[in-house]
């Protein structure tokens, strides 16, 4: 009993942290002054401006369009390449191929966002949402096989030659065994993509053009006039939205016994 | 994919007036960017470290809870909110008169500075990165067999080893994932350093920014990326043949 | 596995009914094809409403697109993929721009609101007879300081900065330029000095500087010195009359030894596609009226002598952010100081930042 209560505070705790910045910035976005501090007295004028500004509206559309994109399409390519790397009989070549994964992690946003900028003109590919869409894969892809990696090589071989003894085809494996093994992890490089997508600034910056933007260019572009409340408004709006459509999601597909988690067991 | 690191390779060989030069490598063997280069190393494992000690009891603990999926994507969620108006909430909270400082008053320990110090770094550092930790640390005790912890109870094993021999061997995978996915891209972390250390933390990640936007010098700022990208290579190799040994 | 490609296939459902919608909401705006220009600026750097009455005026319409910092935006330009049509880039990348061939000239018969502006920022050396620009706003760097937590100090030399009494008392803004540049006014040397030796010896001197330094930060400096987490800063002239507003110990001073004068312009780069629209855009932000009521949103100096006398009488007599001729003399203008030069600033200000511990 005493076990369990100590473990319920440190979950708390640890929610209580996570939330204090998000509930910092939610109170805020009530503040009738026009920053982040010194708040002055409530106010809604910064949510009757945000549904007034049609252009934010097109912005925010724009940045979940290219989130949900990027990351539903990197998990695929990157659960492809993980399964690709994995099925690789030579180290050595796992080895590079894990290490030339990992360079776009590694190297700084300023960097990638660059060289994209450079070679997508060199290339000709008009900026805008192309070449935002392209560059977020790129750097979601190697978020993904990193995900999904552990997951495969946790998988016991003898559950494959089982499958194969009785009779399953390579594609059958694939999808009836691998697939499902994995799909924790999948679910979870979605997530991590998404996760990178929507916070990117650097990169999105430099391969944008011709009128597309995201949330993120937006924001820090305005940190040097100090960032508006109406930035905090939405935020609240889509944070909460996003609460509510996770845990409705959540609980309709509890009633109708299929959870699609990031830890569902097969 | 290939094309951006055969660029960064190429303009690491060039000068600021587009000439062929190895001037570049030369001046990151100077004992500012070594400091700097150690210093990026130290605080991406304090990181890391931190954020592994915090993220798997978590971890542990949400997969014992009733609506555990639930719970992780909650864990998922806050890292949705743009980080620069995360940043901006932490100045307040940690300011001088700021929330933080009410509470270490309301017990009696009085006004501290936290903002600009190692520590306020390191904590927001860990909060940006944690749920990349958790997740697949979660993934990896959750599908821990159940029966496997019983086992071990039952032949008589204490608390501590049947974590030491059983469970941590076996979501080892997990751990060196989350490793992996904080450690990394601690290395080039630059917008924090600024933001919440107020540049008393300078790291790689800080100069190449520099050397991009403000001096154009993409020669030496690639040569900076070049040496993160070597280091990550080598400590990629050397944590996948570990595990070679350890595992079998 | 079918739980995968039914989550998938809802993701790529939802997303294209959310360009679907997209697209509807640009068409209803006006923003696919027709007569737009595409204006490239700092965020929040003007009031929207005149972007409604320019698009209200002219019948074209104004695609809005942000920068973070000049280096950025000139890397976006020099790369082209977007043809932006106006551009509000600060002075010394202007010059560089010019030597980049980025710019187009501007063609002045097509702006005659070009008279409204005071000829003290006219024909500057960044520009002479403002072929490629026009100002847009301008400012000093200065120090910020709180009276109600210093008492009565006054700073009217920057080495006032140093003072014994002054521990962790200091925030910097993170700009090598601007710091280096005050570490050389403080030895009365110019702010575009190229001597090593000089820029050295600024350089020890602002080590010397670091026991006072709480922090050097970027634009939060604002809401830190509003917060009293410092009671001194410095800081651009704009940035001060902003927070001054909002916290009224605050007090704004141009130290005696001089200081920088920095221009934000608005510029055509080389990528225009619609350059008659650009001049007229340009033409638009020059008019009196328009000009003093963005600086009345903004909060930044006009360059704008026909706006000065429609903008409020405390406004413009107010000698810390419209200083005397007197004081402007002894202001400098950044110079363009050449790549290696610029380097050299950059590492002695890394090897400055460096000194912390």
């Amino acid at each position: 009993m005493k076990k369990k209560s100590l473990s319920t505070i440190y979950l708390t705790i640890v929610f209580l942290i996570l939330y204090a910045p998000i509930f910092y910035l939610m109170y805020y976005s009530f503040n009738s002054g026009g920053k982040m501090y010194e708040f002055e007295s409530f106010s809604l004028e910064w949510y009757k401006d945000l549904f007034q500004n049609t252009r934010l509206l097109i912005i925010v559309l724009n940045t979940i369009i290219i989130a949900l994109l990027s990351s539903a399409i990197s998990t695929i390519l990157g659960t492809i390449g993980a399964v690709g790397i994995w099925h690789l009989k030579k180290r050595q070549t796992k080895n590079v191929l894990l290490s030339l994964n990992n360079i776009l992690i590694v190297s700084p946003d300023v960097i990638i966002g660059a060289s994209f900028l450079i070679m997508f003109t060199i290339v000709g590919i008009k900026l805008g949402f192309s070449s935002v869409l392209l560059s977020h894969i790129a750097f979601s892809v190697p978020i993904v096989v990193i995900m999904v990696l552990p997951k495969l090589q946790e998988m016991s071989s003898t559950l494959i030659d089982a499958a194969k003894d009785l009779g399953a085809s390579n594609f059958n494996v694939l999808t009836k065994v691998i697939l499902p093994y994995i799909t924790p992890g999948i679910f979870a490089g979605f997530f991590m993509a998404l996760t990178y997508s929507l916070d990117d600034f650097a990169v999105t910056f430099f391969v944008t053009g011709n009128g597309f933007s995201t949330l993120s260019v937006e924001i820090y572009s305005m940190a040097r006039q100090g960032v508006s409340l109406t930035i905090n408004a939405l935020s609240t709006i889509l944070f909460l939205f996003t609460i509510l459509l996770v845990i409705g999601y959540y609980f309709i597909s509890k009633r109708n016994g299929r959870i699609i988690g990031l830890g569902a067991r097969k | 994919m290939i094309m951006p690191i055969l660029l960064i390779v190429y303009y690491s060989f060039l000068d600021i007036h587009g000439n062929f030069t190895l001037a570049n490598y030369q001046k990151f063997f100077t004992p500012v960017y070594l400091k700097m280069t150690l210093s990026s190393f130290w605080y991406a494992l304090l990181i890391t470290a931190v954020s592994l000690l915090v993220a798997y009891p978590t971890a542990f603990l949400l997969t014992r809870t009733k609506y555990k999926q639930l719970w992780l994507l909650l864990i998922i969620l806050p890292s949705w909110i743009n980080l620069l108006l995360k940043a901006y909430s932490f100045i307040g909270i940690f300011g001088t008169y700021g929330f933080a400082n009410a509470l270490l008053e309301v017990f009696g320990i009085g006004k501290k500075q936290i903002l600009f110090t190692d520590f306020s770094f390191i904590f927001v550092s860990v909060y940006i990165f944690i749920p990349f930790m958790i997740l697949p640390i979660f993934n990896a005790l959750d599908k821990l067999n159940p029966s496997f912890i019983d086992a071990s109870r039952d032949l008589g094993a204490s608390g501590w080893t049947t974590f030491r021999r059983v469970i941590f061997p076996l979501t080892f995978d997990g751990v060196k994932s989350g490793c992996q996915v904080v450690f990394i891209p601690a290395l080039s972390l630059f917008m924090l350093t600024r933001l919440i250390a107020g540049n008393r933390v300078i790291t790689l990640g800080t100069a190449v920014e520099q050397h991009f936007l403000v001096t154009q010098d993409w020669g030496m700022g690639s040569t900076i990326a070049v040496f993160l990208i070597i280091s990550m290579v080598i400590i990629m190799l050397l944590t996948g043949n570990k595990k070679r040994g350890g595992v079998g | 596995m079918k739980k995968l490609v039914q989550t998938f296939a809802v993701i790529f459902i939802v997303s294209f009914a959310l360009m679907f919608w997209v697209q509807r909401l640009n068409a209803s705006e006006g923003y696919a094809g027709g007569n737009t220009i595409t204006v490239y600026n700092w965020g929040e750097y003007i009031d929207p409403d005149l972007i409604k009455q320019f698009e209200k005026e002219t019948g074209i319409k104004v695609i809005y697109e942000t920068f973070d910092s000049n280096e950025a935006m000139m890397v976006k330009i020099r790369q082209g993929g977007t043809s932006y049509d106006v551009a509000m880039p600060s002075e010394y990348a202007i010059q560089k721009m010019k030597e980049e061939g980025l710019l187009l000239k501007l063609d002045q018969s097509k702006l005659p609101n070009l008279k409204n502006i005071d000829e003290r920022f006219l024909n500057l050396p960044f520009d002479p007879d403002n072929e490629y620009s026009v100002p847009y706003f301008w400012g000093t760097v200065g120090i910020v300081y709180n009276k109600k937590m210093l008492g009565d100090r006054t700073f009217d030399s920057w080495n006032d900065l140093w003072a014994d009494d002054l521990k962790n008392q200091i925030l910097l803004v993170d700009g090598a330029r601007e710091v280096i540049g005050f570490g050389l006014n403080s030895l009365h040397y110019s702010l575009n000095d190229k001597n090593k030796v000089h820029l050295q010896e600024a350089k020890d001197k602002l080590v010397k500087l670091q026991p006072n330094i709480k922090a050097i930060v970027g634009d939060e400096i604002k809401m830190l010195l509003v917060n009293e987490e410092a009671p001194i800063g410095v800081i651009w002239s704009g940035d001060a009359a902003d927070i001054m507003w909002e916290n009224e110990n605050l007090d704004y001073v141009v130290p005696e030894e001089g200081s920088n004068l920095w221009f934000d312009n608005m510029v055509i780069p080389k990528t225009s596609k619609n350059i008659e629209g650009a001049h007229k855009f340009i033409n638009f932000m020059l008019d009196a009226e328009v000009a003093a009521q963005n600086a009345e949103y903004v909060g930044y100096s006009t360059p704008n002598k026909a706006a000065m006398s429609i903008l409020p009488e405390e406004t413009v007599s107010d000698e810390r952010f419209y200083p005397s001729p007197e004081l402007t003399d002894r202001l400098e203008v950044y110079e363009n100081l050449g790549q290696d030069m610029l380097s050299y600033y950059n590492d002695l200000y890394l090897e400055f930042k460096m000194h912390t511990k």
